[in-house]
């Protein structure tokens, strides 16, 4: 049997796919949030340092992972795009930035609000908190950059240089907490040793980390189909989709 | 289940500004970036409907 992968390379056999599968990825988003937010308000227990101030990190984790993993996939899709001169590729792209910045924001915005009673101070210049900043800016650079040029191809491939020379500073994200002293702690798990938290934590955690996942990837859908919309919008293809 | 009251649980054992604080806005954002995505929709579906509805070709 051979699947024709190029098939789903068009926006016109991908639109009705998307929409398709829109629901497969919301539905689970919501029904993980529920229970990942039941875990770590009600069943995860208080911490014996920071009280009950720790329980941001069933926010702030998942949004910072979804950040930085976000930011990969925009670059490989722009990073396709550019090469392979594909349109969905770079509509991909444009279509997951958005949501990137909305979770760099948010483990930023958490991360403020979880340091200043651990730490006594909202925000400090180290190493981590730096270069999720400077992803934030990475990110409404791209999204600025797609948007300031007019002819949507050139667009595509301008953009996708931004995002492909970006790429370098997640890896000094993830490793800035080892490189440099940084009032940030290192990481609490990873695959080459046993996570250092009680396992209802770590359960709550990993289950918001599906939850903002399938959150990610339902929103995405939405908006791709939107900018096909918006790119095809004089195709015959799509006013018979669409019925109009 | 460790919350006596409705009150402790809001209470937060102290930190109600920080942990709530990262879970409204949290929701916020969210509530802000799907309400943007289905207007956007609405707003594209009714200029498709307006270029292409009855009335032109």
């Amino acid at each position: 049997m051979s699947i024709n992968w190029f098939k789903y390379a068009s926006p016109q056999s991908f639109y009705p796919l998307a929409g398709r599968m829109v629901p497969w990825f919301m539905v689970p988003a919501a029904v993980l949030g529920l229970i990942g937010l039941y875990i770590g308000f009600f069943v995860a227990p208080t911490d014996s340092q920071q009280g009950e101030a720790y329980r941001i990190i069933f926010i702030h984790v998942p949004a910072a992972w979804m950040s930085m993993f976000i930011y990969m996939v925009v670059a490989f899709w722009a990073g396709l795009g550019l090469a392979f001169n594909t349109r969905l590729s770079s509509m991909m792209a444009h279509a997951l930035a958005p949501t990137g910045a909305l979770m760099t924001f948010v483990a930023l915005w958490t991360g403020s609000l979880w340091g200043r009673p651990t730490w006594g101070t909202w925000w400090v210049w180290d190493a981590r908190l730096t270069s999720e900043l400077i992803l934030l800016f990475l990110y409404i650079g791209y999204m600025s950059l797609a948007a300031a040029i007019d002819d949507p191809r050139r667009a595509d491939k301008a953009s996708a240089v931004l995002a492909l020379v970006g790429v370098v500073n997640v890896p000094i994200i993830y490793f800035s907490v080892q490189w440099w002293n940084t009032l940030h702690q290192g990481a609490s798990v990873s695959i080459s040793r046993a996570p250092s938290m009680a396992a209802t934590m770590l359960i709550g955690m990993l289950v918001m980390v599906f939850a903002f996942w399938a959150y990610s990837i339902a929103v995405a859908l939405i908006r791709v189909r939107l900018l096909i919309m918006e790119r095809e919008r004089n195709s015959a293809w799509l006013r018979e989709t669409e019925g109009v | 289940m460790h919350w006596g009251s409705a009150a402790e649980f809001l209470a937060m054992g102290g930190y109600a500004l920080y942990v709530w604080g990262s879970y409204l806005v949290t929701a916020l954002v969210i509530c802000v970036e799907v309400a943007v995505l289905v207007r956007r929709g609405r707003t594209l579906r009714a200029r498709a409907g307006r270029i292409a509805g009855p009335g032109s070709d």
